[in-house]
């Protein structure tokens, strides 16, 4: 053909591209456009009329800048005009220039279906295609909602040109992605699925990609579909390499179509006629038999398009995944392709096979290849089939082949990219656990992974080494011999510090006999590492070193003395001062029992999935793991993790809540679940502390005393003397019901303010324990309730220590927790009981809600346990805003206009507990000439009304 | 399906023709477009011609100065589309005779007809070279009768 007139005439054009073409900047090609544009403008905004030409060409231009990169705002109306134009250019023009910018305006819209709808009804083949191409182009919902109905009718029409129904067929798909529920085709299905028989190989080829796509939404309207696939299939499969004419491409007669077809048949399972189905697979052998014909060209356009239909049937092959014999032969072919020199075909092989590993028929003939892919993964050039290699090892990897593949990969890793290292790291860790047959292997493989790729380890996969270490008793002497040795090396990975602290605090014990291992030793040996690793490392290296103290008592002065020395106690961080602080002063108070409750080793971890498969499910990584693969690897991570025997154990002690990582050492866990049956409120005992076990403490406390000198003592208030060696002041907690702030205690001696904040289930108390005297107070300590726990043991005089008490809301309760204090005051010892004042109401959530719906709930709370009233004798002035301030106080939403009478005062709110939310409504009525009150709690929980009845009717 | 289509200038980077198959804001595009040269141009020679990118694949062709580039699905056929690739280079060769770059840059609406008429959609609407260089020589065929009809 020869060359076309360039520009068909639009000289302007071609000068206009050249003069951009020459422009030596940025700058001023800018400034040229900048030009061309304000040319355009000025011609468009022109009072003359302009003819179809010059505005075809104009336009044309406005798209070319357009597609340089630059903004166009202008234009659009013009392009709309191109398109009734009754000449061919211009109106093409014109629809380029819309496919290209569409633009929402609603306006224009209309204007653009208008013209489509001529063209669409105008009987000219060309003109139908150009529209139908726009609406394929744009395919918007305004557009398919215009001619969603029309277009099926075109498609199946009789008289329709074949051009016109190819464009027909892809302009209905485009439709059906962007709105399925406009698109319907009811009465024309079978007709389009007939299409598949069409003379016209390209209307089939067109067709075929609509029948897929709604085949797939679909499969049971177009289930007829499948015969007349594999039909057509046959016909081209069977067929001489000239018989198609010019759908036959490099020898390879219609490979798009042949590609299609075998696509279009993985929407469905095998054909149940045996008449197909036998032809289908003959088809496919034939497929597979003409990969072994020698090439009838040497191009590689050949062996693209023969392949492309060969890799189709192959994943045919894996759908039906129940035909051994074809699933075998697919694999042979794969593994030739293997060593093929075309890059691109090791590459998909290499990808194809790791789909073909998890087919029962053909794991064993995958793993035959098991050399070859290990010579790829060290020898291939280019990282993206290199990846491939690793994927499959990955994939055919099992029990029996597990120790070299572990090991290839492991040696691949010293040299992998960093690209590709940390799923590397995550997939090792996983083949490690699941095939594990002994335990010292794969504390071996984990420690050689962190040795060799430290940096791409990440915590799920150091956590999971522990919890296993920590459920497998007989693996535990040979990691802490491990770890100790590990650690001796000069230069050793972070992790592996970590590892190795949390190991050796555990378990330390059992190497310490050997006198190469001592317990000083082992100390040593971690505190070398100490000052090299990051804030976290050394707090979790603290834990350990309190640990020592309870494994090993002979090491408990070299371990304070190091706690007390000021780089740890003043450290500037306040998670290691804390710590070095506390385990300070829990090693030389606590005695040896309480130190060994604390400190026991750490129960079997519950069972649950693996971190690191969550990690990799996450990642989904190109051919990472199949969904089956994943849960096997669940099934199996769980055996190994402790298994069912050991689930009865662990429900009994303190489990660690399931968003807490295993360590407890991230920030922003402050609460941890403790056992259920411990009663209903927790705090916990050493939050972020590391591995300090406290499960079987039974309930509260915490300890986190931050201490902070305040110079100046909080002014006092004058409160009665009530100074005596002993008393107990459970009714102060009731002032606190409806406020969270305030002076909680006070005498001549000590003020006790409290401050508290809570949100949703958790709560957190500041205590501030203030010296009013002049001379310090000894030996203080606090213990709530069961348990206690020391403070900073010193006040100085007109000092204030401040206490934190973390607070998480189990389920319902009734009982405050107790709080005891006592300190010496010049040697006579003080002795104070006092409730904090947690109550139940301090973990309402406020709901809002409007007449109707309070009362319909109230209704539905109409179960005689659920109410619980009290009629009472008000004890304050029954002053209408006071009254208000404490039900807000109470923390529930005070409901305006619900209540018919104006005088009474309903709330709703609900409670947040761990267990359970327990919905409560309220109502008060006040009886002002009798200076009475009648309140009506209702709630989901029997429990809950009563108890809030109580402390509502103190308050009032 | 592909998403996608576009060639472009190895050094430059400039895009010569992009092609979307699913809607996307301008902004996107350019984004997609940015990293999509960068990842191409690192690419060696000999290297493969397939790579994951995001959870689409990119196929990829080098022709002289110019890349062409594909992205599609998951389950797309990877072969297939790198001869999508060179069918439509030829259908640009066997018009334009011996196509350059120049003839892309002068004529890019030409180069936009004759993709519409191969592609639609994203998918191969008419793979037939000759079906496709009919009507396309139809097209030049109307536009020439009624230039000389009004002439």
């Amino acid at each position: 053909m020869p060359a076309v007139s360039k520009g068909d005439g639009m000289r302007g054009l071609a000068v206009f591209i050249s003069d951009i073409r020459n422009c030596k900047s940025k700058e001023a090609e800018i400034k040229r456009i900048n030009k061309e544009l304000a040319n355009i403008r000025s011609k468009f905004k022109g009072d003359k009329a302009l003819d179809g030409y010059s505005k075809k060409k104009y336009v044309c231009k406005l798209l070319f800048i357009f597609l340089l990169g630059h903004d166009i705002d202008f234009g659009h109306m013009e392009a709309v005009n191109l398109l009734s134009s009754n000449k061919y250019t211009e109106k093409q023009i014109g629809y380029l220039f819309i496919s290209v910018l569409v633009n929402s305006n609603s306006e224009l819209i209309r204007l653009i279906n208008n013209a489509i709808k001529n063209d669409l009804s105008s009987r000219n083949p060309t003109f139908m295609c150009l529209a139908l191409h726009c609406i394929a182009n744009v395919g918007s919902r305004e557009m398919a909602e215009a001619f969603a109905g029309e277009i099926p009718r075109i498609l199946v029409a009789g008289d329709t040109m074949d051009s016109v129904k190819q464009s027909a067929a892809l302009c209905l798909l485009r439709l059906y992605k962007t709105s399925p529920d406009l698109v319907l085709m009811g009465e024309w299905t079978s007709r389009v699925v007939h299409l598949l028989n069409d003379q016209h190989m390209g209307v089939v080829t067109a067709a075929i990609s609509l029948i897929t796509c709604l085949s797939q939404k679909n499969p049971d309207e177009f289930k007829t579909c499948v015969s007349l696939a594999v039909s057509r299939l046959s016909r081209i499969v069977s067929s001489a390499s000239t018989d198609l004419q010019d759908y036959t491409y490099y020898f390879v007669p219609a490979p798009w179509l042949s590609c299609k077809l075998l696509r279009l048949l993985q929407c469905y399972p095998p054909p149940e006629d045996g008449a197909v189905k036998g032809r289908l697979v003959e088809c496919l052998e034939t497929i597979l038999n003409k990969a072994q014909e020698p090439p009838k060209s040497k191009k590689v356009q050949h062996s693209n398009a023969k392949n492309a239909i060969l890799f189709e049937a192959i994943s045919l092959i894996i759908h039906y995944d129940s035909e051994p014999n074809l699933l075998v032969r697919a694999c042979n072919q794969l593994g030739q392709f293997l060593q093929h020199r075309e890059t691109n075909l090791r590459y998909l092989a290499l990808e194809s096979m790791c789909t073909l590993a998890s087919s029962e028929f053909s794991h064993e003939a995958v793993k035959t290849h098991i050399e070859t892919v290990i010579n790829a993964l060290k020898t291939e050039r280019d990282v993206s089939v290199r990846q491939r290699a690793a994927d499959l090892l990955y994939a055919m990897c099992d029990r029996s082949n597990a120790k070299q593949i572990v090991a290839e990969m492991l040696s691949y890793l010293e040299t992998a990219d960093y690209s590709i290292r940390e799923e590397m790291v995550l997939k090792v860790a996983i083949l490690a656990e699941k095939y594990a047959v002994d335990y010292s292997w794969y504390v071996d493989t984990i420690l050689n992974l962190i040795r060799i790729a430290g940096d791409y380890v990440s915590e799920e996969v150091w956590y999971r080494v522990i919890q296993i270490v920590i459920n497998r008793d007989d693996v535990q002497g040979y990691a802490a011999k491990t770890v100790f040795e590990a650690l001796q090396a000069p230069a050793c990975h972070e992790n592996m510090v970590k590892v190795g602290g949390y190991i050796l605090g555990e378990f330390g014990n059992l190497i310490a006999g050997d006198p190469r291992s001592s317990p000083l030793v082992q100390f040593n040996l971690l505190h070398s590492k100490f000052h090299l690793c990051s804030v976290p490392t050394r707090a979790l290296l603290l834990s350990a070193y309190i640990k020592f103290i309870n494994l090993f008592p002979e090491t408990k002065s070299t371990i304070q003395e190091v706690l007390r020395s000021d780089s740890q106690i003043r450290n500037s961080d306040v998670e290691l001062q804390q710590r070095a602080v506390e385990y300070l002063k829990l090693s030389s108070i606590a005695s040896t029992d309480v130190l060994a409750t604390v400190l026991e080793e750490m129960p079997p971890f519950p069972e649950r999935e693996s971190s690191i498969l969550a990690k990799l499910k996450k990642k989904k990584g190109p051919g990472a793991v199949s969904v089956n693969e994943l849960e096997e690897g669940k099934r199996e991570a769980g055996e190994l993790n402790g298994g069912g025997e050991r689930g009865g154990d662990s429900s009994a002690i303190s489990t660690p809540s399931p968003s807490a990582d295993l360590l407890g050492l991230r920030a922003g866990h402050p609460v941890t679940a403790a056992a259920p049956s411990a009663g209903s409120l927790l705090v916990d005992v050493f939050s972020e502390t590391g591995f300090i076990h406290y499960g079987r403490l039974m309930l509260l406390i915490f300890l986190r005393t931050h201490e902070r000198t305040i110079t100046k003592p909080v002014p006092f208030l004058a409160v009665p003397a009530c100074l005596s060696a002993s008393h107990t002041l459970l009714s102060l907690a009731l002032r606190f019901v409806c406020k969270n702030n305030g002076v909680l205690f006070e005498n001549q001696l000590l003020q006790i303010g409290i401050k508290s904040e809570y949100r949703q289930n958790l709560g957190r108390i500041y205590l501030f324990y203030g010296n009013k005297t002049s001379v310090q107070f000894v030996t203080f300590t606090t213990t709530l309730n069961v348990q206690s726990k020391p403070v900073e043991p010193l006040i100085e005089g007109g000092a204030q220590v401040q206490q934190v008490i973390n607070i998480e809301c189990l389920t319902d309760f009734s009982d405050a927790p107790l709080l005891n204090i006592k300190f010496r005051y010049g040697g006579a010892l003080q002795n104070l009981t006092l409730k904090l004042p947690v109550t139940i109401n301090k973990f309402f959530q406020p709901t809002e809600m409007a007449s109707h719906d309070f009362f319909q709930r109230w209704k539905q709370l109409s179960q005689p346990q659920q109410e619980a009233q009290k009629i009472f004798k008000a004890s304050h002035a029954m002053d209408t805003e006071v009254l208000k301030a404490k039900l807000l106080g109470l923390g529930m939403a005070l409901l305006e206009n619900v209540d018919p009478n104006p005088e009474n005062f309903v709330c709703a709110g609900v409670i947040q507990s761990k267990a359970q939310q327990v919905g409560s409504l309220l109502r008060l009525e006040p009886n002002a000439q009798a200076q009475m009150y009648r309140l009506t709690v209702r709630s989901s929980k029997d429990t809950v009304s009563k108890r809030l009845c109580e402390l509502l009717a103190e308050q009032f | 399906m592909p998403h996608l289509l576009g060639f472009y200038l190895p050094r430059q980077g400039k895009l010569r023709l992009q092609k979307w198959y699913v809607p996307l804001s301008d902004k996107e595009k350019k984004k997609i477009t940015r990293e999509l040269v960068q990842t191409v141009l690192a690419r060696k020679p000999k290297m493969c011609s397939f790579l994951e990118w995001r959870d689409l694949k990119i196929v990829y062709k080098r022709y002289a100065s110019l890349y062409f580039c594909c992205a599609i699905e998951d389950q797309d056929n990877e072969l297939i589309t790198l001869e999508i690739i060179h069918r439509y280079v030829e259908l640009l060769d066997k018009y334009f005779g011996s196509v350059c770059e120049l003839d892309i840059i002068f004529n890019f609406e030409k180069a936009y007809f004759i993709l519409d008429e191969f592609l639609l959609g994203g998918e191969a609407q008419e793979t037939s070279k000759k079906n496709v260089l009919k009507a396309i020589e139809q097209a030049d065929l109307l536009q020439e009768v009624r230039s000389l009809a009004t002439a």
